[in-house]
Order: structure tokens, then C-alpha cells, then sequence
């Protein structure tokens, strides 16, 4: 059956890529400056998750106060400056975007 | 100190719960729209285990995709996690093969945004591992189960809700209390920015793009600091 097929391929290859550099780092020194490197990881794939996700609609930029993913985005984004608080910063965002949506 | 480790992951995971629920919800409802069954929707949520390339791969099943390019679209959309292996890797370095191969298989999106804020300010913690597994197994319990709610349950959530925007909320309250220094920010800025240009790359590989282009930037940054 080609569905169990794809998940069998799917989850194996979707296991090499979570367990690859976690084994080969096992086996060799890592030089300094991959750390340095790796140091910039969560940040610039964490961004690169949000951004369009506040930004684009139907894979157009969308920049307008009808955005209410954008401002929903910016009022959790003011409330993680603020508190630095998770579940606080996840409700705020989740409380504005339905407002937005309500109205 | 084992015990306690592991329960702080979980409780510092939880919060994020809270968007993941409605997502496995979803999933499991648009896996049985797409047309498989019971057992295969939940299947793909403990062999695939990854939301965004089981939600792609289920769009595909429903436009009866030929089976080898749902296989390339899911591994390509989960690439991503080439980056987390690496960025986790030094820190797992000492473990024995079991538990490299457990933590392995619950590195996701949300078990990594957590875990690496740990390890990042404790870089020293003996038992970050039991921190990682806590978060990692509430994750995946959670998943399992919400999958379930939305297999059995079904359409109980108005479709007009937008509930995926939840995800994206939790990766904000990780990433902008973590941006304290300036090649941070300038990194969060550069990829932010490349993947609004990056977003129409297929397989969803803007997002390794723009997150390279980041990570190299705040490389940059960090050399030029340290040979003024």
C-alpha cells in the first residue's frame, strides 16, 4: 500500500534528518568555529518560522491594519518584551487574533 | 536532580501545548478528508512525527500525489531539522547510542526551541538530556493524542477559527525574550527578512534558505567583534 509506503520512507528519512549531525558530532571533534556558528541557529530559524507566518497572505506580502495575524503577531511580540513570560505571551497572541477576528 | 530536570522541561514545554493540541486536531481531521484511514492518519503522527510535513503530506494524499513526491516533500520540508541536529549535537556529545537515538526521534520544532534555550544558558548542566526527554516526551504525547481527538472527534472546531496561527505565537514567546544581544538581533532581522523573499523556493526549503543566510550574518557579526 503506497500510503504505508510513504510513511515508512517518510519516517526514516525524517529520523536520519534529526539524528545526523547528533551521531557524526559523537564521532568526530567539532571545531570552534561550527559552534560559532550553530550559536545562531535558534534565532534565525525561530524568525525564519514567524515572519511569514505575520507577513504573508496567499503568498503575497500583506502589510494593512486588515493583517490580524500581524497584529496579533505585534501585541504578543510587545508582551514577550514586557514579560518574558511564555504562556502569557502564546494567550495574548491567541486572545488579539480572536478579537481581530470577531470584529 | 534527574527527576527534577525532567519535570522542568516538561513544565517549560507546556505552555507551547497549548498551541500544538489544535494543530494535531487539525491534522487528524484533514488526514481522513485526504482520504486515509484511521490507523494510517495516526500512524503518520508517531512515524513521521513532524505537524508541518504531515499536514503537507496529507494535501498531497487528498490530490493523489504519486507516492514518491510525497516522500520528497515531506523529507524536504523536515531538512530544517539538519539544523537542529547540529545545533543540539555538542551537547549530547558523551551520551550513550540509546539515548542519542531517543532524543533523536523527539527533536522537533517546539522539543528543540525549549531545550536549546537550556542548554544554551546551562552549557555545563550534567543532566540537560533529562531536560530534553521531558520536553520532548509531553510533546509527543500531546501530539498523539490530539491526532486521536481530531481522528475520533472530528469536526467539533469551527473551520473559521485560526487556530494554525497558534504555532507560529509559541515561536514568538521563545525567540524575542532570547534576542539580548545585537548579533542575535541582527541574525533574527537578516533571516526574517529572507524569508518573506525566499517564501516562494519549493518544498518550503525558503526557510533553511533565510535561516543560512542569518546564521551567516551573525557569524559574520561575531568575527568582526572579536579582530576589530
Amino acid at each position: 500500500m503506497n500510503v504505508w509506503l510513504v510513511l515508512l520512507l517518510g519516517g526514516i528519512f525524517t529520523y536520519l534528518t534529526r539524528a545526523f549531525f547528533i551521531f557524526l558530532f559523537g564521532l568526530w571533534e567539532i571545531p570552534s568555529w561550527v559552534k560559532e556558528f550553530l550559536r545562531f541557529v535558534p534565532p534565525a530559524v525561530l524568525s525564519a518560522l514567524i515572519v511569514p507566518e505575520l507577513f504573508m497572505q496567499s503568498g503575497k506580502v500583506f502589510i494593512s491594519l486588515g493583517n490580524i495575524r500581524l497584529l496579533a503577531g505585534i501585541a504578543a511580540i510587545f508582551t514577550a518584551l514586557l514579560t518574558k513570560n511564555t504562556l502569557l505571551t502564546i494567550l495574548t497572541g491567541i486572545v488579539f487574533v480572536f478579537i481581530f477576528n470577531t470584529f | 536532580m534527574k527527576l527534577r530536570t525532567f519535570l522542568k522541561g516538561m513544565r517549560d514545554e507546556t505552555p507551547l501545548l497549548l498551541a500544538v493540541m489544535p494543530f494535531g486536531v487539525i491534522y487528524g481531521i484533514m488526514a481522513l478528508e485526504a482520504g486515509l484511514t484511521k490507523v494510517q492518519a495516526q500512524s503518520m503522527s508517531y512515524i513521521i512525527f513532524g505537524g508541518s510535513s504531515q499536514f503537507v503530506a496529507s494535501k498531497l494524499f487528498a490530490e493523489s500525489t504519486p507516492w514518491s513526491i510525497i516522500v520528497l516533500t515531506v523529507v524536504m520540508v523536515n531538512l530544517r531539522h539538519l539544523l537542529y541536529s547540529a545545533s543540539v549535537a555538542p551537547y549530547l556529545k558523551a551520551l550513550p547510542f540509546g539515548w542519542k537515538a531517543l532524543l533523536s526521534y523527539l527533536l522537533t520544532d517546539e522539543a528543540y526551541a525549549v531545550t536549546i534555550n537550556y542548554y544554551q544558558k546551562r552549557p555545563d548542566d550534567n543532566y540537560g538530556h533529562f531536560y530534553f526527554l521531558g520536553a520532548g516526551q509531553i510533546l509527543w504525547l500531546t501530539w498523539q493524542m490530539s491526532t486521536a481527538a481530531g481522528i475520533f472527534l472530528g469536526k467539533m472546531l469551527p473551520s473559521s477559527w485560526p487556530l494554525d496561527f497558534f504555532l507560529p505565537l509559541t515561536f514568538i514567546a521563545i525567540l524575542v525574550p532570547s534576542l539580548n544581544n545585537f548579533p542575535a538581533i541582527a541574525v533574527a532581522l537578516t533571516a526574517g527578512i529572507c524569508s518573506i523573499f525566499f517564501y516562494g523556493f519549493p518544498y518550503k526549503l525558503g526557510l533553511i534558505a533565510a535561516a543560512l543566510v542569518g546564521i551567516t550574518t551573525g557569524f559574520i557579526i561575531d568575527m568582526r567583534r572579536r579582530r576589530p
